[in-house]
């Protein structure tokens, strides 16, 4: 049933939040810490321990991989709603701090990414399963 | 007419934000093949578009919320809210290579403290370039580099002036739209190739809107990498901002 895959993934998701809520409240931040990437590892372990037991038969499957396949169109709403209005009212300090911290992040980034040897590389997009669209 | 149409849009937003999306994503297609022969992705000119309307709604709405302040599409809001962005974003997990992932597990932890500690020094910086010289306006603006979560938490814990938590806000929301529009563009010059890039542009990129966005529009089979590690970013920008660095900025310039 496809609904058993959409409500695994809920169940992680509320787990997650509320485990990131928790971390957070221990560590004194008034914030979620890490709670969609908490959610994240538990739906990897579900499925490292349910795939191979049989557990995640295709409809299962299905039920997750719909909210999966969901990703594009609901980022592209993210990107719908936000206060762009108020980002470019900013004037320079903002522009300039932003522009900034991206330069350098991206400058550490191409040097970090260049680190991985051309045959790791290769092997690691050989191993990237292609999607189903 | 107009106005049966417009109750039943009203009366179905969420609805509605699926057709209007679904329209926005098949145009978006369309001109990727047919105005850019599939050099430039689908996906980011369909996030181009969605700012674009955002910039829109908010001119003529005046709210903060871009599109979804439209009434009309108010439905925008559910669909691109917190609540589905996260859950999508937690079912691409189901596609991760755990091997791979685990591979990179420590370069992913150090690119995440490089991302806070980095952007906050060129915000911090900038703004004291700018005549913002006191500890908690250099703080809070700096911190609103790393995320525009993480500006206007530590600048409510440090005690920031309102007209710095808005310009420290904007900084962050001005960091999100460049990676969103320009991670495609600079793919090439970040190594933006294995789950392992991935999740070193998740840490360092920040903003979980501006990467999960910027990913999409490069490759959607990096996605769940890069998230994976980009969700801890405000948490621990949080974390870091109004103790370890606000402390340090005020012992630099006191």
């Amino acid at each position: 049933m496809i609904i058993y895959g959409t409500a695994l993934l809920a169940c992680c998701h509320l787990l997650g939040i509320f485990l990131g809520d928790l971390l957070g409240q221990l560590i004194g931040v008034k914030t979620n810490v890490g709670g969609v990437g908490i959610a994240m590892l538990l739906l990897i372990f579900a499925r490292l321990y349910m795939q191979p037991r049989g557990f995640l038969p295709k409809p299962t499957e299905a039920g997750v991989g719909f909210w999966a396949a969901m990703y594009i169109p609901v980022v592209v709403a993210m990107a719908a709603q936000q206060d762009v209005v108020a980002a470019l009212r900013g004037g320079p300090v903002a522009l300039l701090s932003a522009l900034g911290a991206v330069a350098v992040c991206a400058c550490c980034i191409a040097l970090i990414n260049r680190t991985e040897s051309q045959a790791e590389i290769d092997a690691a997009v050989a191993d990237l399963a292609p999607l189903a669209e | 007419m107009s106005e049966i149409f417009q109750k039943a849009v009203h009366q179905n937003g969420l609805v509605t934000a699926f057709a209007v999306i679904g329209i926005i994503i098949l145009l978006s297609g369309v001109i990727s093949r047919k105005l850019t022969f599939g050099r430039v992705h689908g996906s980011a000119i369909a996030i181009v578009i969605g700012l674009a309307l955002a910039y829109w709604g908010g001119i003529v709405s005046g709210g903060t919320k871009g599109l979804a302040d439209v009434s009309l599409f108010s439905g925008i809001g559910l669909m691109g809210g917190a609540m589905l962005r996260d859950f999508a974003i937690v079912a691409t997990a189901f596609e991760v290579q755990a091997t791979e992932a685990r591979k990179a597990g420590l370069i992913g932890v150090v690119s995440l403290l490089l991302g806070t500690v980095l952007p906050f020094i060129v915000g911090a910086s900038i703004a004291r370039a700018f005549g913002y010289s006191d500890a908690v306006s250099m703080t809070t603006i700096g911190a609103g580099a790393i995320t525009y979560i993480v500006g206007p938490v530590t600048g409510a814990a440090i005690g920031a002036s309102s007209d710095v938590m808005a310009l420290s806000i904007a900084t962050g929301l001005v960091k999100a739209i460049i990676v969103m529009v320009g991670t495609p563009i600079a793919a090439r010059f970040l190594g933006l190739k294995t789950p392992r890039s991935a999740m070193v542009f998740g840490g360092l990129a920040g903003t979980v809107s501006g990467v999960s966005a910027g990913l999409a529009a490069t490759d959607r089979k990096l996605v769940p990498y890069g998230a994976l590690v980009a969700t801890f970013h405000t948490g621990i920008g949080c974390l870091l901002g109004p103790s370890l660095l606000f402390f340090a900025t005020k012992a630099i310039v006191g």
